[in-house]
């Protein structure tokens, strides 16, 4: 019985795409899940990837929570790293990324040449990434925050880790990172250790905070830790525009970036009010910072933290609802 | 144990030790000598790592006019997919009270009312922990994985049985599905069937497949060759003997794979998130970029959960009779749940009802920052204990000795311990690593592994004997090494994250909680199965205590401590990946960043063969102690 209705399901699956072959797109739309809630009136699923750091995560659930509540949409949020979930633009998996950092290489493939992708314009959000030190540490040594004085708090930063050298921690591997490049154009004698996730650049944070340990760190704004400890920023060679141009000889800090949001064609073809949505979504670093704080320190999940700051801002959110 | 492994030639009368003394000081001497020269240092931009990325490139280009992919390989994922939407859409339909009847009506069949109230504890769980649609989704996940495994694996595990030629050709395959880190084929198997569920399902039948394949073919192979005589003997066909004779007898343990195929699917549950398919992995995840223990457990403990329900349901089919009936009285209650579930669907709210649901993610926080803050001391000091005094001086060593003295040492050491022909493919495979440009890395994964694997088997060896001498410790000690084994290790990741920060102190913390439960089995049983008569003669000559465990228990239990050793190795290199997310660097993170940045895609999956190819070489340095454990040994995974 249950052979024969594989069997049968394969037909199916076959006789759906025809002769032509299957493409990833046929493969993709053919698979779409059913719904959780029976309301077979909702108007429809909207898939946002979820990236690893919890700022994103914020953005999200304040869309999601108006998607589902204002404009009665099914919201899926699958957790994808942010390379991957362009990816998912291909294949259907991914309809929307809240906030994007820069990425022109996929930009260029999956807009320009794939033509899967488009951009839905700001969040709102300015990005700055850059390395980072507790305040602590500025007001023991003043000087410190300037890159080329690094070299001689070196020891400071010396781990089990890092050996002889300093030790520069960074977080996810799929983050934007120009490290390894900046360490060895210029000449810096430190060594990247990488944390693996935002959790270990966070923990490792409060740890130099609360045992004063020294601690030089990739991070980034904006971030809610920026009010639950005091941080210095390094000063690297200020960015000029095109001095990131070759990734190998990088020697400049990074941007500010204006962060946007990207949608998959698809989406933005026939999301209708969704991707108007989408689209209007715009608010500041404050605001994203309120609700990531509520979600990381005040024991509030993604949906509770959502509802408390839109209840909050109401005047805000009605601009982004499609008339 | 092999003949080589002793063979200190008789004519001379040097003392036993003289011979791998003086070798181990040659060893020592061109050490110091030739030290720094001939060392093969790392370079991320190497050819063979751009040429793969160039591949990846390319393939992705084509994804959608190559006829492998038109014709052969979307059809895959189509078809695993739909069979997802078809496992999701009935469970979804069927609801929580629809799902709870099924369940705990099929438990019931299967074990009587302790496992049916078992299962039905079990689910209902799901949704007290807050945790129902992701649940759901993971049970769809792990149907689909283990369906499609089992529908593959035990025709081929019956080949196997049947032929030797067969089995000899499947066991190395089987070896590198085993070895090789997960991480390490996500990527490519992203780009072949792309992300989501299927892609998803996928990645879990590569891990789940192999037991399925290993025990069906053990059954088989252990049917009685009387019985297959006898039948054939009667005029029976091959096929004839195959599904009258074979099948029925290998029945109690086939049961068996099935129950492993599903460990093994569930524990590949987190992994599979990676690549977007849904499910429990993604709360777990979650938790990890939160730096939350508190959102990690509740999904933790929901794996654990599904995984006890699954077992026992399954165990108790394995020990039924065959041809026991079932009792009218059992039959009667399954029928009621089921369809008091069945009718409740339209009655009760679809979703879970908030009010019963538990919350415990404040407290378990809380717990967590606790422990980190008032602990750092003592878990600083250990850790940089451990570091300096062993991981550095020997990464040193590694990394700073050329590359041929290595080799040498290599091919010695598995001469002597496991004979002529693992040691030729031990030498081959470090060859390889070599040539593939991932040798520094590998001598710094195996050190982390070498440490891990010393203190795995000394506190394996520790609980082992202390289980082995008392019952009661043994009962005691059994179910939190059960959970050890099943809770996703992301979870302890994170605690260790806090207390030991990112280093490969860390990962060598998780590869341990990971290891030391079947280590300890293995000594366990080893130790047991001294025979009793033994133990008597030695306690009547007046051994104490002490030297009835070194001079008689120990020595007789060598070849189970051997087999712990190698399989502490296995699973320890198998962590040595998802360490790699929280520092232990090397080649754990090389497959890691390939997986997350298009550009060291190249990189990522060198670094993966690089892993399988070390593990290889670690399994035949030590495998000397027993012949290809294959099928016993993947039992305790």
């Amino acid at each position: 019985m249950k052979i024969r209705l594989l069997a049968g399901l394969l037909a199916l699956g076959l006789a759906a795409v025809g002769c032509g072959g299957a493409t990833v797109d046929t493969a993709g739309s053919s698979s779409a899940p059913p719904q959780a809630g029976a309301s077979s009136a909702a108007a429809g699923t909207v898939k946002i990837a979820i990236n690893p750091w919890v700022g994103y995560e914020a953005s999200a659930n304040v869309v999601a929570y108006l998607l589902k509540n204002e404009l009665g949409y099914n919201v899926e949020m699958p957790e994808i790293k942010e390379q991957l979930s362009w990816e998912g633009f291909e294949t259907g998996d991914v309809d929307v990324i809240i906030e994007n950092w820069g990425h022109p290489d996929l930009k260029k493939q999956f807009i320009e040449e794939k033509k899967v992708a488009v951009e839905a314009g700001s969040t709102g959000n300015k990005g700055v990434i850059g390395w980072y030190i507790p305040k602590w540490m500025a007001d023991e040594h003043p000087d410190i925050t300037d890159s080329k004085n690094l070299n001689k708090y070196a020891d400071l930063f010396k781990t089990s880790e890092s050996g002889d050298k300093g030790q520069l921690l960074f977080g996810d591997p799929s983050y934007v990172s120009n490290e390894e490049a900046l360490i060895k154009n210029l000449k810096l004698n430190y060594k990247v250790v990488v944390g693996g996730s935002e959790a270990a650049l966070i923990k490792s944070a409060q740890q130099a905070q609360e045992q004063k340990k020294p601690l030089l760190f990739y991070f980034w704004d904006p971030h809610w830790l920026f009010s639950d400890i005091e941080l210095a920023r390094v000063n690297l060679p200020a960015y000029t525009p095109g001095c990131d141009a070759d990734p190998k000889k990088v020697a400049c800090d990074y941007p500010e970036m204006d962060l946007d949001k990207i949608v998959s064609k698809k989406f933005a073809d026939t999301g209708g009010k969704a991707y108007e949505l989408v689209k209007n979504f715009s608010w500041t670093n404050e605001d994203q910072n309120a609700v990531s704080d509520d979600m990381t320190n005040n024991g509030m999940t993604g949906e509770q933290a959502a509802k408390k700051w839109l209840d909050a801002n109401t005047a805000k959110w009605q601009a982004w609802i499609p008339k | 144990m092999s003949t080589t492994a002793v063979s200190t030639p008789a004519g001379l009368r040097l003392p036993k030790w003289a011979a791998p003394a003086g070798v181990a000081a040659l060893f020592v001497v061109a050490y110091l000598v030739f030290r720094g020269t001939g060392t093969l240092p790392h370079d991320k931009e190497a050819p063979q790592f751009l040429a793969v990325t160039d591949l990846r490139e390319w393939i992705d280009d084509h994804r959608n006019d190559n006829p492998l992919f038109l014709y052969f390989l979307n059809y895959i994922r189509l078809f695993v997919g739909s069979l997802y939407d078809l496992f999701q859409t009935v469970m979804y339909a069927l609801g929580w009270p629809g799902l709870i009847g099924v369940m705990g009506a099929l438990a019931w069949l299967a074990g009587g009312w302790r496992t049916g109230t078992l299962a039905i504890a079990g689910v209902s769980a799901f949704g007290v922990l807050g945790l129902w649609q992701s649940s759901v989704d993971t049970l769809a996940l792990v149907g689909v994985a283990v369906l499609l495994s089992l529908a593959i694996g035990i025709p081929l595990g019956v080949w196997a049985g049947l032929s030797d030629r067969a089995r000899r050709a499947i066991t190395p395959v089987l070896d590198v599905m085993q070895i090789m880190p997960t991480f390490a084929y996500l990527a490519p198997l992203a780009l072949f069937f792309h992300i989501g569920a299927p892609a998803g399902a996928i990645a879990t039948m590569i891990y789940s497949i192999p037991p399925a394949i290993r025990i069906t073919a053990l059954a088989i192979s252990q049917v009685s060759p009387t019985a297959v005589e006898a039948s054939a003997s009667l005029g029976a066909t091959r096929w004839q003997t195959l599904f009258k004779v074979h099948l029925p007898l290998a029945r109690p343990t086939m049961a068996l794979a099935v129950n492993q195929t599903i460990m093994m699917a569930l524990s590949m549950v987190v992994i599979a998130n990676l690549i977007a398919a849904p499910g429990l992995g993604g709360e777990i995840l979650g938790g990890l970029s939160r730096a939350q223990v508190g959102i990690m457990l509740p999904a933790g403990v929901a794996i654990v959960i599904m995984a006890v329900v699954l077992d026992r349901t399954l165990t108790a089919v394995a020990h039924k009779e065959p041809h026991a009936r079932i009792g009218r009285g059992d039959l009667a209650v399954a029928g009621v749940l089921a369809v008091a579930g069945l009718a409740l669907i339209p009655v009760l709210p679809r979703t879970w009802p908030e009010n019963l649901t538990v919350n415990f993610v404040a407290q378990v926080n809380d717990a967590v920052h606790w422990a980190e803050s008032n602990w750092y001391a003592v878990t600083t000091f250990i850790k940089d204990l451990v570091s300096h005094s062993l991981l550095n001086p020997l990464q040193a060593l590694l990394t700073s000795a050329p590359w041929w003295l290595v080799a040498l040492a290599v091919l010695t050491v598995a001469w002597r311990v496991s004979g002529v022909r693992p040691a030729l493919t031990a030498l081959g495979c470090l060859l390889a690593i070599a040539l593939l440009g991932t040798w520094e890395h590998a001598m710094q994964t195996m050190t982390t592994v070498a440490v891990a694997v010393l203190v795995t088997l000394l506190i394996g060896l520790l609980l082992g004997v202390a289980a082995a001498r008392s019952p009661r410790f043994s009962a005691v000690q059994r179910p939190i090494l059960d959970a050890a084994q099943t809770m996703p290790a992301f979870v302890y990741l994170l605690p260790a994250l806090a207390l030991f920060g990112t280093t490969r102190f860390t990962a060598i913390f998780a590869s341990i909680i990971y290891a030391v439960p079947p280590v300890v089995r293995l000594v366990e049983d080893g130790i047991k199965a001294v025979p009793g008569t033994v133990v008597e003669a030695a306690t009547a000559a007046g051994s104490t205590r002490g030297q009835l465990l070194w001079k008689v228990q120990l020595p007789m239990a060598r070849r189970a401590i051997l087999l712990a050793a190698n399989q502490g190795i296995v699973m320890t290199l198998a962590m040595v990946v998802v360490g790699g997310l929280v520092g232990a660097g090397a080649l754990g993170y090389d497959v890691v960043v390939g997986f997350s940045q298009r550009t060291d895609f190249g990189l990522g999956l060198v670094a993966g063969i690089a892993t399988v190819l070390l593990g290889v070489m670690l399994d035949r340095i030590t495998q000397g102690a027993d012949r290809r454990p294959s099928p016993r040994k993947r039992k305790f995974i």
